[in-house]
């Protein structure tokens, strides 16, 4: 099965003291019980949103390594690029998406009207409505569409994935204070870039982003006895980052910090790197937040570093650190969070925790433990190096065994796209789609708590959960969801047909026969009539639609 | 026990008249409710029901205390406790003894995060994930549709598990279209998954009794008016369950928002927005339900209390032990159960935390107790103490 084909891969070449490049070997995929279209159909359902007629048809004409190989590694999908040129807000720097898209009442203040008269309420609701396209709500509406548009039509549908996954490893939620004008940037800048580089490298990169610094709050945690004040000319009494509806000017608030706060550093361990089992303490939390102090973000406005990451050699403790057994010495300042995400990255537990996650993401909820430890070593073995890892988890038997297929239970954004991928293509992310996957419980960017969203079949699968799946699939093959272009086999496709095209797998036969008779009916001599939405709603409601 | 479905078709079955099976139905009915309201996030319990008369309460608060009179004070409830001044309309249901308010509360060796705090105390084991949730143990063997219901996004972990249970976002949104009903549920039925056919069949018996009954449309009543927002929302849900007499008899609801790091606010600001949600939403609750309060207990949990000391940015952080509410028409109310740790910095938990000096679980067994629910097998090898929430 090789290919015989060595690929070259420069991957991050963010520091000067690491290889360039680094050799690759060429895909290697062990034997498998599955026929080729099985294989295909199994690959596009774990490292994409499900097959679609595109994918299946780039699969059998590149062949499923070479295929493999391109999805593993970073590249470009030049017309869902093409696409998304047209949004006005996916390219905006957390600074111009404060400038472009103010809150209504700071654009009105700016303007000189005061929002708290009768007269200034009243051209509240006016320049809400004569710039509708302009609130800060249309930052996390395109960035929603962009999402579905290249989940569902994107030819790199692992990068998607792996976007989706760390995205949620690495949780921010727009709902949190300001996240709503940063999260645009914070998956364009810190997490799409590093899916196919080092984990020393994303991790870093989402510790400096505002949208981090600002969701777990670790741009106020100072050192005891230090006041920050924060882009304050007068009011420094008034602490105003978490609410919304304020009227101040500065769009990152005023205010003061004035000691430690634990957040982050508790998320980062737990969440991020080694894992809630590793074996840390409280204390550990405490002198992790003690070495991150003054890892902020500049507030001031006019300053031209607004909105990105500053380190305030002020604000940090500068004492020597005793973390998890990582011993730092005093006067490292910025150096003191470096070197302990360095170390983070590199524990053993860590390798542990991300390989155990990608394995229930990418083979099933309980992956065997073989695996997970093989995956790990990998992980190890090459510095962290994501790519590595991936492969270690493709490469390996378990993925392609009879028992990994169809064991995992679609989350509703998988349901969702996986549906939209069976019938067609997406053209247009409308509302409704968004809105579908509120009510199955999965708002996208909008996961409140920095666990993400879970990945195992326990947390979906519930009776009002398929309910509002039936509901879904049955108003997408009937067209009435706006934006999804259907395009079903030909009419005269018999149900076996369409069963395959819908489910990529043939159809049980008792599945086969409840549908027959389901669609047997008083006008069966009417030939003219179009069976297939009704079918095909049937069969995206269906229990065998719902694995994958 | 037999559903009131299977009953009302077995009764017509045998030929039963309209009139009897109304009757068969009445002396059927026994049905107590237990609702439990996740508040997530962590709630400030000190803030929530304030310790005004603890002498350490007020340094410790420099900016998020309350005070005890003029405008945004506590309001009293004893010699040592007031009440969240955004939690008013809970006032006269704990005048009427039908609200008691449980102090320095939490699961022992409760966690700081979020995470591992939520999942401990949903499954009911301090210390460790136990793979079903502490209400699915207690509802075990229940039958019927609704009897046990989350009305959330998601189910809870709290009610995962092996009993039969049920979870929506609301009830209008619960039900399927273009007649494919029959057709999906004989779909189900065959499914090879055994989550999925065990879920799909819950889903159908439980779109019947919704759809046969029209829950979803049905009024408040007693006048209550329910404010908006999602805890509304769902509790109306809920109390149109209990009105329709469907057998509900485990019910679990929540409201995010609680994790107030910055800028907390005292008797107004971030968490009086969200105390006010919840005072008003209990409040309307407990309207709606008229008599039928009698029948109903509801408790409000959070994973954790927060620190005594406000940080330093006018929040607190995730602390220990915090408060719960219960609320019904069988409780002993109209007092604050606590056996106050107090404040003071040699009796803070690690030198930051209030205390946790009564087991939640105690708390959760009585109020299972209250609806006739045995804790046995829902908090195995533990021993709750005796409260005496419902006398």
């Amino acid at each position: 099965m090789r290919l015989g084909v060595v690929v070259l891969l420069a991957v991050g070449c963010a520091s000067a003291s690491r290889p360039v490049a680094e050799v690759r070997r060429s895909l290697t995929l062990p034997s498998s019980p599955l026929a080729p279209r099985a294989r295909a159909v199994h690959v596009l359902h774990r490292l994409g949103y499900g097959p679609s007629a595109a994918d299946l048809t780039a699969i059998e004409s590149t062949g499923l390594e070479r295929w493999l190989e391109g999805q593993l590694g970073p590249g470009v999908d030049a017309a869902t690029e093409e696409r998304l040129s047209g949004f006005k807000t996916l390219s905006l720097s957390v600074a111009q998406a404060f400038r472009e898209y103010p809150r209504p009442q700071a654009a009105l203040k700016a303007m000189g009207v005061d929002v708290k008269t009768e007269a200034g309420k009243e051209a509240a609701k006016d320049y809400a409505r004569l710039n509708a396209d302009e609130l800060p709500r249309q930052l996390l509406v395109e960035l929603t569409q962009a999402k579905l548009l290249r989940a569902a039509n994107s030819k790199r549908q692992f990068e998607e994935v792996l976007v989706d996954f760390w995205f949620n490893h690495f949780n921010v939620s727009a709902e949190k204070g300001r996240v709503r004008w940063m999260v645009n940037a914070y998956e364009r800048e810190a997490i799409r870039p590093h899916v196919f580089g080092r984990f020393r490298d994303l991790l870093g990169a989402t510790a400096k982003h505002p949208a981090m610094l600002w969701y777990l709050d670790g741009w106020l945690s100072v050192r005891e006895g230090f006041t920050l004040k924060l882009g304050a000319k007068k009011k420094l009494a008034a602490p105003v980052m978490e609410d919304d509806d304020g009227d101040e000017t500065e769009p990152l608030g005023t205010g003061r910090a004035l000691g430690l706060n634990e957040n982050y550093a508790r998320e980062l361990l737990e969440l991020h790197t080694v894992g809630v089992n590793a074996g840390y303490t409280q204390d550990d939390v405490r002198e992790a937040a003690k070495a991150l102090t003054g890892w902020s973000l500049e507030v001031r406005p006019r300053q031209p570093r607004f909105g990105e990451f500053v380190f305030r050699p002020l604000a940090h403790d500068d004492g020597a650190r005793r973390v998890f057994g990582l011993e730092l010495p005093s006067g490292l300042g910025q150096q003191h969070g470096e070197q302990l995400l360095d170390f983070l990255a590199r524990h053993p537990a860590t390798a542990k925790h991300l390989a155990l996650k990608l394995c229930q993401r990418l083979v099933s909820d309980t992956p065997p433990p073989a695996l997970v430890d093989r995956v790990a070593a990998v992980f190890l073995r090459t510095d962290g190096d994501l790519p590595s890892t991936y492969r270690a988890i493709v490469e390996s038997p378990e993925f392609w065994s009879a028992d990994a297929v169809a064991t995992k239970t679609r989350t509703p954004f998988e349901f969702v796209v996986g549906a939209i991928r069976s019938v067609g293509t997406l053209d247009e992310a409308q509302r409704p789609l968004a809105t579908a996957l509120e009510q199955l419980g999965q708002p996208l960017y909008r996961c409140a708590p920095p666990t993400g969203y879970r990945e195992d079949a326990a947390a979906w699968v519930s009776a009002g959960g398929l309910v509002a799946r039936i509901n879904f699939g049955l108003k997408l093959a009937a067209g009435r969801i706006p934006g999804v272009l259907v395009s079903l086999p030909p009419k005269d496709t018999p149900l076996e047909g369409l069963a395959l095209a819908i489910l990529g797998r043939p159809a049980s036969e008792a599945t086969l026969t409840t549908i027959r008779q389901a669609t047997a009916t008083d006008d069966e001599l009417d030939e003219r009539r179009d069976e297939r939405p009704r079918v095909v709603g049937l069969l995206l409601g269906s229990p065998e639609f719902q694995r994958q | 026990m037999i559903s009131r479905r299977r009953l009302v078709q077995s009764l017509v079955a045998f030929g039963a008249s309209a009139s009897g099976v109304a009757r068969a139905l009445e002396t059927s009915r026994k049905g107590k409710t237990l609702v439990v309201v996740f508040l997530r996030g962590g709630v400030d319990g000190v803030s929530m029901v304030p310790p005004v008369g603890d002498d350490a309460y007020a340094a410790l608060r420099p900016t998020l205390k309350l005070s005890t009179k003029g405008t945004g004070a506590a309001l009293p409830l004893d010699g040592t406790f007031g009440l969240h001044p955004a939690l008013a309309p809970l006032l006269p249901r704990f005048q009427a003894k039908e609200l008691a308010v449980v102090h320095a509360t939490g699961l022992p060796n409760a966690p700081r995060s979020h995470f591992e705090a939520q999942d401990f105390l949903e499954s009911g084991t301090p210390g460790r994930r136990a793979p079903d949730g502490w209400l699915n143990r207690a509802g075990a063997g229940l039958s019927g549709a609704f009897s046990m219901v989350a009305v959330q996004n998601g189910m809870p972990s709290s009610m995962a598990g092996d009993g039969q249970a049920l979870a929506f976002p609301s009830l209008k949104d619960f039900k399927v279209g273009g007649g494919a009903a029959t057709t999906f549920e004989a779909l189900y039925a065959q499914a090879v998954d055994d989550a999925l056919r065990t879920s799909g069949r819950e889903a159908f018996e439980s779109l019947s009794t919704a759809q046969r009954d029209g829950l979803a449309s049905r009024s408040a009543e007693h006048g209550a008016v329910y404010p908006r927002g999602l805890l509304g929302r769902r509790l109306q849900d809920v109390a149109r369950l209990v009105h329709a007499d469907v057998g509900l008899t485990l019910a679990a609801t929540e409201l995010g928002g609680f994790d107030t790091h910055l800028a907390q606010g005292a008797a107004t600001g971030q968490l009086a927005t969200r105390l006010d949600e919840v005072g008003r939403a209990l409040a309307a609750f407990a309207q709606d339900l008229g008599p039928k309060l009698a029948d109903v207990t509801l408790l409000t949990m959070t994973e954790f209390g927060r620190t005594a000391r406000e940080n330093g940015t006018r929040g607190t952080d995730h602390g220990t032990a915090s408060v719960s509410l219960v609320l019904g028409g069988g409780v002993q109310g109209g007092r604050v159960v606590a056996d106050w740790p107090s404040l003071s910095s040699g009796a803070l938990f690690e030198g930051r935390d209030l205390k946790t000096t009564t087991d939640l679980r105690s708390v959760m067994s009585e109020c299972l107790e209250s609806v006739g629910l045995r804790r046995a097998q829902v908090f195995p090898d533990f021993t709750p103490a005796k409260l005496g929430l419902f006398g």
